[in-house]
């Protein structure tokens, strides 16, 4: 195990020893002390990395990850996990705005509370929220799943694309075109997988899945109302 | 027959053909009008300044002979690597998906050979343009279609787009009849559905945000990168003023000239400023901070030859932009097309419905059919020809101004032929030494 101390180091230091490491590195282990809520700690990683981050991060936190495993034992900033490609990013607390935006890919898990936008335009990422999402969660949702344990705020999958949404508690407002629907097999096999790589306990039959109506898909006038 | 003399018919000038024909449109079908470029509208621009020359109180230089330097380096202020062009003028950002995988070949080695940058768009990057761009500049979009790590380290420059001059405060519509398997494949999306892209980024909001976003990308490529801040022509004063405050290594500015993909005619036509009125409060703005020439300017939107590239500098400008023209260079709307455009219901010069994918010249289209016409290496040669020309131009210019470079250029050697240009060029209207709003009047 390495240990890297930000206040002696700052972000600088952090981010450039661990792209310095080669993809079949065997100093896989690290420890991040004294984060202070810094942002963009750990970002651009592109190596099966092992990372533990001791405290609060502030935005961007595991942006763009590629193969690493981020484990932030503390609350999360804006942007967690942004445009994640692969890996997993697990906070053990609460993690603020935008989550996952964009993210293509890998798993972000949250065991507390996410806030407004958690899944934002999201391209492919698996999130799981222990807690609650704010509102316009999964806006303009792409492609991948979005598990939310807790309840959901208003406008729910607003703009909503090939995106999965499953919400355990209640939804305050479903947006535009998003609805619910069917929970099949397939999906609940999907969410049992989503849960147990999470450590959740709830059992999937508890949950509803919400998507696209795909009445918006293309442009209609007759549906400029519901813009 | 009666021969009371009579007065000609007399069309409004109100309620001119154009806009009849608009009212006509809009009543039979419910929908606004889609269509891409810039304003068309008469607009104060670069054609309402003149040059001054040299005579007794300059002296010229020769020609042929005295050089007259072009090199302009971006991204002087905090990137490790930043990037020197021969020419200051650049490929402005044009998507894959707006554009043909060809085309962007085209601009890739039209922008190359005459050792200048290109831009990505909305759309991620492909290996065609990468491959053929010796200096790529990477579009970080509120969409983020295609955005990787891995291509994000590839580019040369990265450029944070808030907003581009045909629509500022708009964000884009590329509608289902271009979506073509890869290009729903980069986007992440299903093919044939409208893919909207956002206005807004989705992970950050405001200036002080913004700084934090430009640090995360500059960590991720490890300060490598000149970090460009993209606005369209809005408030350019304080616009700039924040994105320098931000930390952008450039600020682009698009006036209300610079063309898009597609959007609403009545959004390019009635909202934003002419380029030529974004130049000197940007600027301004950059002085006033102690960053003018530190924090490049690059400055689109109508730049057609090197007279307006020569004027663009002299008003303070490191660079510009084009996109109209260098899709001009590599053949569309050419008369070659007439019939088809006739076809279409327009004519050669005029077409403008780019998002339908139809384009007789094979540049705004993904029909492969349609996209084959296109010769990249032919249109790659035509876009570098004309970059030259816009170069040999320019460098006339400021030769004649007695300037050894064109950034020596200066708004002292400019006059304007109407008052609005001089008011927003800040240079004398011709024949007097009236500046307006100087002096207090």
């Amino acid at each position: 195990m390495n240990e890297l101390d930000l206040h002696k180091v700052g972000v600088r230091g952090i981010n450039s020893q661990l792209h310095s490491l080669p993809k079949n590195t065997n100093e896989k282990h690290w420890v991040i002390h004294n984060p202070k809520g810094q942002h963009s700690i750990a970002v651009g990683l592109d190596a099966p990395l092992q990372i533990d981050i001791r405290g609060h991060v502030g935005f961007y936190c595991g942006g763009m990850n590629k193969d690493a495993e981020l484990t932030i034992y503390g609350h999360a900033g804006v942007g967690t996990a942004e445009n994640m490609m692969s890996g997993v990013i697990w906070v053990k607390g609460n993690s603020s705005e935008s989550a996952g935006a964009t993210g293509n890919g890998g798993l972000l898990v949250i065991d507390g509370d996410a806030s407004s936008r958690c899944g934002i335009s999201m391209k492919g990422i698996d999130i799981v929220v222990g807690g609650s999402v704010g509102h316009m969660s999964a806006f303009m949702a792409q492609r991948g799943n979005l598990v939310v344990c807790g309840d959901a705020g208003d406008a729910l999958g607003d703009s909503i694309y090939e995106a999965r949404l499953y919400v355990r508690g209640k939804v305050a407002s479903l947006g535009a075109d998003c609805i619910e629907k069917e929970m099949r097999p397939e999906h609940l096999a999907d969410l049992e997988r989503l849960l147990k790589a999470a450590n959740r306990k709830e059992k999937p039959s508890e949950f509803r899945r919400y998507g696209s109506a795909r009445k918006l898909y293309n442009f209609s006038v007759d549906h400029a109302d519901a813009y | 027959m009666d021969k009371t003399p009579r007065t000609l018919p007399r069309k409004s000038a109100t309620f001119d053909d154009y806009t009849l024909s608009e009212i006509r449109r809009a009543a039979s079908t419910g929908i606004y009008d889609i269509r891409g470029g810039g304003a068309k509208r008469r607009l104060p621009h670069f054609d309402d300044l003149l040059f001054l020359g040299a005579s007794i109180s300059r002296y010229p230089l020769e020609g042929y002979r005295e050089k007259c330097g072009t090199n302009v380096v971006l991204g002087t202020r905090f990137a490790k690597k930043p990037i020197e062009l021969k020419i200051p003028i650049t490929i402005a950002g044009m998507s894959f998906g707006s554009l043909s995988a060809q085309a962007k070949e085209a601009l890739g080695r039209g922008a190359t050979i005459a050792g200048t940058s290109t831009t990505t768009g909305d759309g991620g990057m492909t290996p065609e343009e990468r491959g053929q761009s010796k200096t790529l500049v990477y579009q970080y979009l509120p969409s983020r279609y295609g955005m990787n790590p891995d291509d994000l380290r590839k580019a040369d420059a990265i450029e944070i787009v808030i907003g581009q001059g045909a629509k500022p405060g708009g964000g884009g519509m590329l509608l289902g009849q271009k979506i073509s398997d890869r290009v729903a494949a980069m986007r992440c999306l299903p093919k044939g559905i409208d893919q909207r892209s956002a206005c807004r980024h989705p992970d950050w909001t405001g200036p002080d945000d913004l700084e934090i976003k430009i640090n995360e990308l500059r960590e991720i490529t490890n300060w490598e990168k000149p970090i460009f801040v993209k606005i369209g022509g809005a408030r350019p004063y304080y616009d700039v003023a924040l994105a320098v405050k931000a930390g952008a290594d450039v600020v682009v500015l698009d006036g209300m000239q610079g063309g898009t993909a597609a959007t609403q005619e009545v959004f390019i036509e009635h909202v934003g400023q002419p380029t030529l009125a974004c130049i000197r409060p940007a600027v301004r703005a950059l002085q006033e901070l102690n960053m003018h020439r530190k924090v490049q300017l690059i400055v689109s939107g109508g730049i057609r030859n090197g007279a307006d590239v020569a004027k663009a500098l002299a008003l303070g400008v490191d660079a510009v932009s084009i996109g109209t023209a260098a899709l001009v260079a590599l053949g569309d709307n050419d008369p070659h097309f007439e019939t088809e455009y006739n076809e279409l219901g327009t004519t050669a010069g005029s077409y403008d419905d780019w998002h339908e994918g139809r384009d007789p010249a094979g540049i705004t289209t993904q029909d492969p059919e349609l996209a084959k016409r296109l010769d990249p290496v032919k249109a790659g040669r035509r876009l570098s020809n004309f970059l030259k020309v816009m170069t040999l131009e320019a460098q006339t210019i400021a030769r004649a101004n007695g300037k050894s470079h064109v950034h020596n250029l200066e708004p002292e050697d400019l006059c304007a032929l109407t008052v609005e240009a001089a008011a927003m060029a800040q240079v004398p209207l011709a024949g007097t030494d009236w500046i307006p709003g100087r002096g207090g009047y």
